[in-house]
C-alpha cells in the first residue's frame, strides 16, 4: 500500500507538469484551431524566467570592505548584489531566497507578452494553412527559440534551487499513519502539485464563471456565429493564447527547482505533451488534464523496481505503449468531442 | 528512355549529370585559398549528401503524394542500419547483402507500424509513429543492448565470426567493400591548385540513389501515384466510390520505410558503425525538413533539400570566430566588431538557429519548398505562361 502511494506521489509532480502544458496546447488547439509544436519552448522560457529573475536579483557591485583583510593586509573587495542597498541585508537575502515563487509575477507578463507576440506576429497568418503547415512552421520556431536560449544561457542546466523552507523532504508516510520512512516525500514536489492544482482549477473556474470565458467557450464551440452576433472573437482568442503562454511558462518557472533548465527541456516535454493531448483527445481540456495526470503517474509504476524485474525498460515506453493502445481503442482519445481533426 | 515521358528523362538525366560531376562541382575553390572552407567535395560529406537524398525521396513518397506526414521515419533508417551491422559482423563485409538485409528489414518494421498507424490519419498518425519511433529509441537505448549496442553503439570488430570472409591479416581491420573494392579507397586527381576527390563509396552510394530517383520518379507517374495524390486530395470521396485507400496508403508507407532501410543500410556500408541516436525523433524532424525545404510533392525537391542542409550544416558548422574576423577584416574596426558580434550567433554551434530561421522563412513564405522558389524566379523571366509549368510543385500538404 505505501508503495503505491509513494508511486502515485512520485506520478504527481510529473504528471502535473504534462497536465498543465497539455492544457494550454488544447486551450491554444481549442480556440485557435493551430497545433503548436512550439509549447514546449514556452515552457523551456518559463523555467529561464526563473533563472533571470534570480540572476538579476544577484546582481552585485564591488565594494573594498575595510573591516576585512586578506592575508596580506590589504581591504577585501566583496561583491555586494544591488538588492541589499534597497532593502538591506536580511530582506535582500530573503528575496534571492525566494526567487523562483517571485519569478512567478515576473513570467506572468514576459509570457503573456511572448504568447501576444507570436500569435499576432506568426501564427495569425496560419489559421487557413493546413495542419502539417501549422506543425512545421511552430516546429521551426521551436528550434528558434531554443537556439536563442542556448546562446545566452549556454547549454549547461543551470541549477535553481527552492527556497530554503521548501528543500528537504518530509515523512509523508508518518502523516497518513504508516510506518515512519517508507514514504518520504520532497516539499516542493508537494507544492508543485498544489500550484498546478491551482492553476488548472482558475483556468477551468475562468473559462465557467466569468463572461469572457463563457464568450471564448461559445467560440471553441462555434466561431462564426460568435463573431456574427458582433463581438470581437480574434481578440478574445488572442488572449487566450496569451493565457496559454502563461500556464506553460508557470510550469517552467516552477519546475526549474525539480530540475535544472537546460535548453531542450522544452523538447523533451513537448513530444509527451502531445502524446498526452492525444490520448486525452485532442480539443478536450478536461480529457488533457485527466490523461496527463494518468500518464504521469503510470510513468512512475512502470519506473518501480517489482515492475522493471518483469518487463525491463518498460518505464522508457510506457506512455507511449498506451497511447498507441488508447488510440487503436478510443480514436478520439479518452474525452475526445466527435468532429475535432477529424477529415 | 526506360518508359519516361521527355522531360522526366531529362531531369533523370540532370540529377546523374550532377551526381557523377559532384566532386567538381562542390570543389569550386582551389586548395588553400580564403574560400577553401565552402569545398564540400570531401567523400564523407559527399556520401552524406547522397545518402539522406535517398532517405528524403523516399520520405517524399509517402509525404509528398499523400500527404500522411510520419514524425518515426528515423526508426526504419536506425532499423536498417543495425541490419546491415549486423550482417557485417556475421556475413561478410561486402556491402551487398548488408544493404539488401537493411532494405528488408526496414521494409517489415515499416509494415508493422504502418498497419497500425494507417488506421489513424491526420495528427493521431503524425503522434503514432512518432510514438513508434521514441519506443525503438528508447529501446535501442536500454533493454535490447545486447542486440544495439546500447550507448555505444556497433562496429564490426576483429573478433567478429564473418563467415563468408576470410581470416583477417594480423594488424587489419574490418573494412566495409564491394567485392574487394573498399569503400574508403578515393582517387585524388590534382589539377592545378584544385583538389579533386573521387570516392569509391560515394559512387556506390551515388549509383543506388540514381535508382531509387528512377524508381520515384516511375511511381509518381505511375497510376498508383495517381491513386496516392487521390488520397491526399480527398480520401473521403475516394472511399465513395467504393475504393479501400488503405492498400495503397500502407504499400506508401513500407516503399517509404524501405527507403529509410536502404539510407541506413548505405550509411552503415559507408562508415560502418551505428548509435541509437540515429533513431531519436530529431532525426525523424531533418528528414521532414528537407522534404520540406526542397519542396514535397515535386520530384527533385527531396535531393534538393537534403543537399541543401546537409552541405550548409557541414559548412556552416566549420565556420569560425577567426573565419569571420578575415571576412570582414576590410571593414573599418568598430563596423567589423559590430558585424562580427551580428553573424557570430549563425554560424559554428549556432547552426540550428539558422536551420530554424531558414525553415520558418520556407514554410511562410515558400510553402512549396526550394523548388517553388526557382519556379517564381522562372517565372519571372518566361511571364504568367509558366503557370501551367508549375502544376507539379503546387503542394497542399494534406492531413
Amino acid at each position: 500500500m505505501d508503495a503505491i502511494i509513494l508511486q502515485v506521489l512520485n506520478g504527481l509532480d510529473k504528471g502535473s507538469a504534462y497536465a498543465l502544458i497539455a492544457l494550454g496546447l488544447t486551450l491554444i488547439f481549442g480556440t485557435l484551431g493551430v497545433v503548436n509544436f512550439a509549447h514546449g519552448a514556452l515552457f523551456m522560457i518559463g523555467a529561464f524566467c526563473a533563472v533571470t529573475l534570480s540572476r538579476i536579483l544577484t546582481l552585485s557591485h564591488t565594494i573594498i570592505d575595510d573591516t576585512k583583510k586578506d592575508f596580506l593586509g590589504n581591504p577585501l573587495k566583496v561583491e555586494v548584489p544591488y538588492i541589499y542597498d534597497i532593502f538591506g541585508q536580511t530582506t535582500g537575502d530573503a528575496i534571492i531566497d525566494w526567487a523562483v515563487p517571485l519569478s512567478i509575477l515576473f513570467s506572468i507578463p514576459v509570457m503573456v507578452g511572448i504568447g501576444f507576440a507570436m500569435e499576432r506576429g506568426l501564427i495569425k497568418h496560419f489559421y487557413k494553412r493546413p495542419h502539417a503547415d501549422q506543425i512545421l512552421v511552430t516546429f521551426g520556431l521551436a528550434i528558434v527559440l531554443q537556439e536563442i536560449i542556448k546562446y545566452f544561457y549556454g547549454a549547461n542546466p543551470i541549477p535553481t534551487p527552492a527556497p530554503e523552507a521548501f528543500t528537504g523532504s518530509f515523512d509523508f508516510g508518518a502523516m497518513l499513519g504508516f510506518d515512519p520512512n517508507t514514504i518520504i516525500y520532497p516539499y516542493w514536489r508537494l507544492v508543485y502539485f498544489a500550484f498546478s492544482a491551482i492553476i488548472i482549477g482558475a483556468v477551468f473556474a475562468f473559462l465557467q464563471f466569468t463572461t469572457f470565458g463563457m464568450v471564448v467557450r461559445a467560440g471553441m464551440a462555434d466561431r462564426e456565429t460568435v463573431g456574427l452576433l458582433g463581438i470581437n472573437i480574434d481578440k478574445r482568442f488572442t488572449i487566450m493564447f496569451g493565457i496559454a503562454a502563461a500556464v506553460a511558462g508557470l510550469a517552467g518557472v516552477m519546475y526549474a527547482p525539480i530540475n535544472s533548465p537546460n535548453y531542450h527541456m522544452g523538447m523533451d516535454f513537448l513530444v509527451l505533451s502531445f502524446v498526452v493531448v492525444v490520448v486525452g483527445g485532442m480539443g478536450s481540456l478536461s480529457g488533457a488534464v485527466l490523461a496527463g495526470f494518468l500518464l504521469g503517474i503510470l510513468e512512475s509504476f512502470a519506473s518501480m523496481g517489482a515492475v522493471l524485474e518483469i518487463l525491463p525498460g518498460i518505464n522508457q515506453i510506457i506512455i507511449y505503449l498506451v497511447a498507441i493502445i488508447i488510440l487503436l481503442t478510443r480514436p478520439r482519445g479518452l474525452m475526445g468531442r466527435k468532429g475535432v481533426m477529424e477529415e | 528512355m526506360f518508359g519516361l515521358t521527355k522531360r522526366d528523362t531529362k531531369l533523370l538525366i540532370i540529377v546523374a549529370i550532377l551526381a557523377i560531376f559532384a566532386p567538381f562541382i562542390l570543389n569550386p575553390f582551389p586548395e588553400g585559398s580564403a574560400m577553401a572552407q565552402f569545398n564540400g567535395g570531401y567523400p564523407d560529406l559527399m556520401q552524406r549528401l547522397v545518402i539522406f537524398g535517398i532517405f528524403a525521396i523516399g520520405f517524399n513518397i509517402l509525404f509528398g503524394l499523400t500527404g500522411y506526414l510520419s514524425f518515426g521515419h528515423a526508426a526504419f533508417l536506425g532499423v536498417g542500419s543495425y541490419a546491415a551491422i549486423w550482417m557485417m559482423k556475421l556475413l561478410t563485409m561486402n556491402v551487398i547483402p548488408a544493404i539488401m538485409i537493411s532494405v528488408i528489414v526496414a521494409g517489415l518494421f515499416s509494415l508493422l507500424v504502418g498497419w497500425i498507424s494507417l488506421r489513424r490519419s491526420g495528427i493521431y498518425f503524425s503522434i503514432l509513429t512518432l510514438a513508434f519511433a521514441q519506443m525503438s529509441y528508447s529501446l535501442a537505448y536500454s533493454v535490447l543492448t545486447p542486440i544495439t549496442g546500447g550507448e555505444t553503439g556497433l562496429q564490426p570488430k576483429v573478433d567478429d565470426p564473418r563467415i563468408l570472409d576470410g581470416a583477417l591479416e594480423a594488424g587489419q581491420s574490418p573494412r566495409a567493400n564491394l567485392f574487394g573494392l573498399e569503400m574508403g579507397s578515393s582517387y585524388e586527381l590534382n589539377l592545378g591548385s584544385w583538389v579533386f576527390t573521387f570516392n569509391a563509396g560515394y559512387y556506390i552510394a551515388a549509383v543506388v540513389m540514381l535508382l531509387a530517383f528512377y524508381l520515384s520518379i516511375r511511381i509518381f507517374r505511375s497510376p498508383f501515384g495517381m491513386m496516392l495524390r487521390a488520397v491526399k486530395s480527398n480520401q473521403q470521396r475516394l472511399n465513395y466510390t467504393g475504393l479501400n485507400s488503405k492498400p495503397y496508403t500502407l504499400a506508401a508507407f513500407v516503399i517509404s520505410g524501405m527507403y529509410a532501410g536502404l539510407a541506413g543500410g548505405l550509411l552503415v556500408a559507408m562508415d560502418t558503425q551505428v548509435g541509437a541516436e540515429r533513431m531519436f525523433w530529431t532525426a525523424s524532424g531533418e528528414v521532414v525538413l528537407m522534404t520540406i525545404l526542397g519542396g514535397a510533392g515535386t520530384l527533385i525537391g527531396p535531393v534538393l533539400g537534403a543537399g541543401f542542409i546537409k552541405y550548409m550544416e557541414n559548412i556552416i558548422s566549420k565556420i569560425n570566430k577567426s573565419i569571420l574576423e578575415q571576412w570582414f577584416a576590410f571593414m573599418p574596426d568598430g563596423m567589423e566588431d559590430f558585424f562580427i558580434t551580428i553573424v557570430y550567433p549563425f554560424i559554428g554551434k549556432g547552426w540550428h538557429l539558422t536551420l530554424g530561421l531558414m525553415f520558418m522563412m520556407v514554410v511562410i513564405f515558400l510553402p512549396g519548398g526550394l523548388v517553388q522558389g526557382g519556379q517564381k524566379i522562372a517565372g519571372l523571366f518566361r511571364g504568367k505562361k509558366a503557370s501551367d509549368d508549375a502544376a507539379d510543385g503546387k503542394t497542399t500538404p494534406a492531413e
